[in-house]
């Protein structure tokens, strides 16, 4: 699929290339990747580097009394470095500055950081944790939303919010007075860990010049760069953040790496020494950031035929001990609380509470699989009230051209909520596997009432259920133009296009579409396309790896970058440029004669874009990707397990400028949907997690993993890359309420909270059996 | 604690010695006395499969094998299963179809799925078959499809290219024993020398099958 020069005499006047964009190229990094010479963090070694430790709290919450080194032990070479050693400020900045880089006094969650220790061999370093003793004297802690709303232990001001947002539209006593039903639930959701297979970890030194380099596993090389800043009061250019090689991250490296970095840079600092600190993965579960759990109530009012006339919601998210990422979960999970649906009259209501619990963060998604869960688990139980097909009642309501969402904005292109529903329905067989479901659930009750019981005695009912979703591209509301991202793209010395930016490769592909999309433009082969690696000395700061706006909002810089360039080469050689020899050749000829040549885009809020911070009333994101899935299951009454059988999907994600990697992304979110929804239970002991490790923290492996078929719709977006939008997040927020809703079909329980363990499936079942 | 192992052992086709506590796992031996960080550590415990290598041709979790028990086995690791610089079939099936993602869990998986397409010999593993083999590697990237399509669309490969090709693709392990050791023909023997307490539960690999239940409650040999 790579594709050379092309040698065959072409005319002159269709100097059109092989197309680049909409192809499946070589992923860029997949060589190194399968043949292990990719070298990841934990694979770098420097001379005389030292192993970094933590010492953790193993309270909740309390006040440190005492910390004794114990007098035994052998601390030759041993650095120790508490906050008493931080040359800045003492804490992580994210969007405020609240979080300590490590514990002075306070102590507001389990496993916050107290002090560092560090040796050559990292078994003395292990052991040297075990000299240390940490006295904290425990004081009551919250550690829940139900707490921490009850405020009878205040640790966030008087109420224990940490933020909250308010948007309305609408008149929404009138719509609930005009609604022939109305309808409640409220639905809960716990923690999610990312599970990135290859966990957190730094390389930190210290430079003869007094600086910094850090080297590690991160999305957001800037969000580092700036942290460390903070904690050291050094200016910009002595700090240099390279990344490494990453192992995944799904919102997992987003914001925790800024407290790691300052950690393995902080030890560095004091001894002289390279230091590298690696989590395993208990300390990587305990420590590291979680998906924010949520309790959402619904209430709708809606005409006997399902029209909707009244949305009100309540979401509250679990924000932990600091405020970190919250504030901008939150947001975005109110602004996708209200589906993708039309409504003329809604309130949406969202706070985040202060717990005594490590601060959650980004997780792919970032607050709307929350709220989108919530909602289409609620719309499926309109459904059945209304006596509905779920179907019928999603198309009815569904966002179209024109639609106003909850925030004003007016939805002007690429809108294909309904599109998407009607060919994952189509697909699916949805219409006839409903009837035939539950035609064969009422058979087997019948026929099990009547003793006769299927091979095995097994008493299994399967289902299928629908969810729709949404999710808007790149940065909330005017979150874009505070990041006023810059990318680059130059020639490098040999006469190839290379590009700048400081977004990250996590997996996910970014650097492949990067050379498509240049190389698109520029009439070459991806192939010639180089990519800098993200590195603080050498790219421009393009923003954080996060967002679905890779592609999108960087890749669109990108794109624009090649156009310059390819006019400058052209005006420089007075003609046309045809492919990567005669590229090469001109490239080259115009740093012999003119310099170097670098061409730099920033982003340029498009003029329509409108957004009040204040009113939160606006055009919230540019535009939206949609996607719908169904989800069909088995479920063992007898057991409480439920299998999936089969999930489609189809996704508007505007263009698949690669649509293999794409296929890739929906496939990977889709199942850590799966595992959200049915297997993955973050369990809790007096603050702490108790199952922080994969033998009882469960994600899916490849035989709970059910076939998946992914359709791709494109429905252009004008002010995207060849009209590409986000495709990131999306398959990440749709499938949850879908296994709700075919777990209701399958055993007419109806769960009101994920993960459905067989625990709760049977105790639901249990309470419906006595209802009878 | 202060007991030192002389480790004589095969890596890769290639003999090696190495001096080392007689406990250290198998995976830091490979890492950082063999300079091998291709196989990577994602839980520690046996759990997630990445620190997957060849031990005696039986995928083994490395992480669960202390030094003293690869004493005189033949070890393969990812870097021992691309034939000079070119990619073996099953790698560059990987490349092509989406079957990596970050990379973390592809080494390990790359091994696992060398060693199915071995024991399968000319036939295609069919999607179940290819889907329990994995059952003890985790992959948080790619949702499995890709992982599966890509194995198998492997095997149809070397089938197709004829017997002389697969056996060149997919067996380096027995052109490694042909190498070092052609006269001891020993796969059974070596199976059963692997067969200790730790590799035992490594190598099975149960089948985590369905959600919940089964894996939240630990049975026999977990």
């Amino acid at each position: 699929m790579t594709r050379t020069p092309t040698r065959r005499a072409r005319p002159k006047t269709t100097l059109r290339p092989q197309p680049a964009v909409g192809v499946s190229v070589p992923k860029r990094d997949g060589e190194e990747k399968v043949t292990g010479r990719a070298l990841y963090v934990d694979d770098l070694k420097f001379p005389g580097m030292l192993h970094g430790r933590t010492v953790r709290s193993m309270v909740a919450r309390g006040i440190i009394r005492r910390v004794e080194f114990d007098p035994a032990f052998d601390w030759n070479g041993v650095v120790i470095a508490d906050h008493k050693d931080i040359p800045g400020l003492n804490c992580v900045a994210h969007l405020t500055e609240d979080q300590p880089l490590l514990a002075v006094r306070e102590i507001e969650h389990a496993d916050q950081a107290i002090l560092l220790v560090a040796h050559a061999d990292p078994e003395r370093a292990q052991a040297a944790l075990g000299a240390v003793r940490v006295e904290v004297e425990s004081i009551d802690a919250v550690l829940s939303i139900e707490d921490s709303l009850a405020a009878r232990v205040k640790i966030r001001g008087a109420d224990n919010v940490l933020k909250e947002y308010n948007i309305a539209r609408g008149d929404l006593a009138a719509g609930f007075a005009d609604a022939d039903v109305v309808v409640e639930g409220v639905y809960r959701c716990g923690h999610q860990e990312q599970l990135y297979l290859e966990n957190n970890g730094m390389i930190a030194e210290r430079t003869a010049e007094g600086g910094i380099v850090v080297r590690g596993s991160m999305q957001c090389p800037y969000f580092v760069h700036h942290a460390l800043q903070r904690t050291f009061g050094l200016p910009p250019e002595r700090i240099r953040v390279i990344q490494t090689v990453t192992g995944g991250g799904f919102g997992g490296k987003e914001d925790y790496p800024s407290l790691l970095a300052g950690h393995a840079a902080l030890l560095a600092w004091k001894s002289g020494r390279p230091v590298k600190i690696v989590y395993d993965r208990l300390e990587d579960i305990a420590a590291t950031t979680k998906r924010h759990p949520a309790v959402v109530r619904v209430r709708t009012g809606h005409r006997r035929d399902g029209t909707l006339v009244a949305t009100d919601v309540d979401a509250v998210m679990d924000g932990g001990a600091y405020v970190t990422m919250s504030p901008v979960v939150l947001s975005r999970g109110a602004l996708h609380a209200g589906g993708a649906y039309r409504c003329p009259n809604v309130r949406i209501r969202a706070r985040a509470m202060a717990t005594n619990t490590p601060p959650n963060g980004a997780f792919r998604g970032f607050g709307v699989p929350q709220t989108v869960y919530a909602m289409e688990s609620h719309m499926d139980r309109v459904a059945a009230e209304l006596g509905l097909d779920p179907l019928v009642l999603r198309r009815r309501n569904a966002v179209v051209v024109g639609d106003v969402t909850p925030t004003g904005q007016v939805l002007h292109e690429s809108v294909s909520a309904v599109e998407v529903l009607d060919r994952t329905a189509e697909r699916a067989g949805w219409a006839e596997k409903r009837r035939r479901y539950g035609r064969e659930n009422a058979a087997a009750e019948r026929a099990e009432r009547a003793g006769r019981f299927a091979p095995g005695g097994r008493r299994l009912r399967r289902g299928i259920g629908l969810a729709l979703g949404w999710h808007g591209a790149g940065f909330t509301g005017g979150g874009e133009v505070r990041l006023n991202s810059l990318a680059a793209l130059d020639l490098s010395p040999e006469g190839r296009p290379r590009v700048l930016a400081a977004n990250v490769e996590i997996g996910q592909g970014a650097i492949t579409v990067f050379t498509q999309m240049v190389a698109e433009r520029l009439g070459v082969s991806p192939d010639l396309v180089l990519v800098e690696t993200p590195d603080t000395d050498r790219v421009p700061n393009s923003g954080p790896t996060v967002a679905s706006r890779t592609t999108m909002v960087v890749g669109g810089l990108l794109e624009q970058c090649a156009r310059a360039m390819r006019e400058r080469l052209e005006l420089f050689a007075e003609r046309a440029l045809d492919g990567d020899a005669d590229f090469r050749r001109v490239a080259r000829r115009f740093l012999a004669e003119r310099g170097p040549l670098r061409v730099e885009r920033r982003y340029q809020k498009p003029a329509h874009i409108v957004w009040n911070e204040e009113t939160y009333q606006g055009d919230a994101y540019p535009c939206f990707s949609y996607g719908a899935v169904a989800v069909e299951v088995e479920a063992d009454l007898d057991t409480g397990e439920v299998r999936v059988l089969r999930v489609t999907t189809a996704q508007d994600i505007g263009r698949a400028i690669h649509p293999l990697l794409c296929i890739g992304q929906i496939e990977g979110g889709t199942l850590q949907g799966l595992g959200w929804a049915l297997l993955e239970e973050v369990r809790w002991k007096d603050g702490r997690i108790w199952n922080h490790q994969l033998t009882n923290y469960i994600i899916p492996t490849a035989v709970d993993a059910p076939p998946l078929d992914v359709l791709i719709v494109e429905n252009p977006y004008s002010g995207g890359p060849f009209g590409a939008k986000g495709v990131g997040e999306l398959p990440m927020d749709v499938p949850a309420g879908a296994v709700v809703a075919a777990v209701a079909h399958a055993t007419g329980a109806r769960m009101d909270e994920i993960p459905i363990t067989p625990e709760r499936l049977l105790r639901a079942l249990d309470g419906r059996e006595e209802r009878r | 604690m202060s007991a030192v192992l002389t480790l004589d052992f095969t890596v890769n086709g290639k003999r090696r010695r190495v001096r080392v506590p007689p406990m250290k796992r198998l995976l830091d031996v490979l890492r950082e006395d063999c300079g091998l960080t291709g196989t990577k550590e994602g839980c520690g415990e046996g759990e997630c499969g990445a620190c997957t290598v060849l031990m005696d041709g039986v995928p083994v979790n490395s992480c669960l094998v202390p030094a003293v028990q690869a004493a005189g086995v033949k070890i393969v690791t990812v870097e021992g299963l691309a034939k000079g610089p070119a990619l073996s079939v099953l790698q560059r099936a990987f490349v092509e179809r989406g079957g990596t993602q970050c990379g973390s869990c592809t080494p390990g998986i790359l091994v696992t799925a060398h060693a199915l397409l071995q024991r399968a010999k000319g036939r295609v593993p069919g999607d179940a078959e290819v889907r329990v083999a994995l059952a003890g590697n985790l992959c948080r990237c790619t949702g499995y499809q890709m992982i599966v399509n890509a194995v198998r669309a492997a095997a149809r490969e070397t089938l197709a290219s004829g017997p002389g090709r697969a056996a060149r693709t997919a067996r380096p392990v027995a052109r490694e024993q042909g190498k070092s050791a052609r006269a001891k023909s020993k796969p059974v023997k070596t199976k059963a020398k692997a067969r200790t307490t730790a590799t035992v539960r490594a190598q099975a690999k149960p089948a985590r099958a369905k959600a919940g239940v089964a894996r939240r409650r630990p049975g026999p040999g977990r």
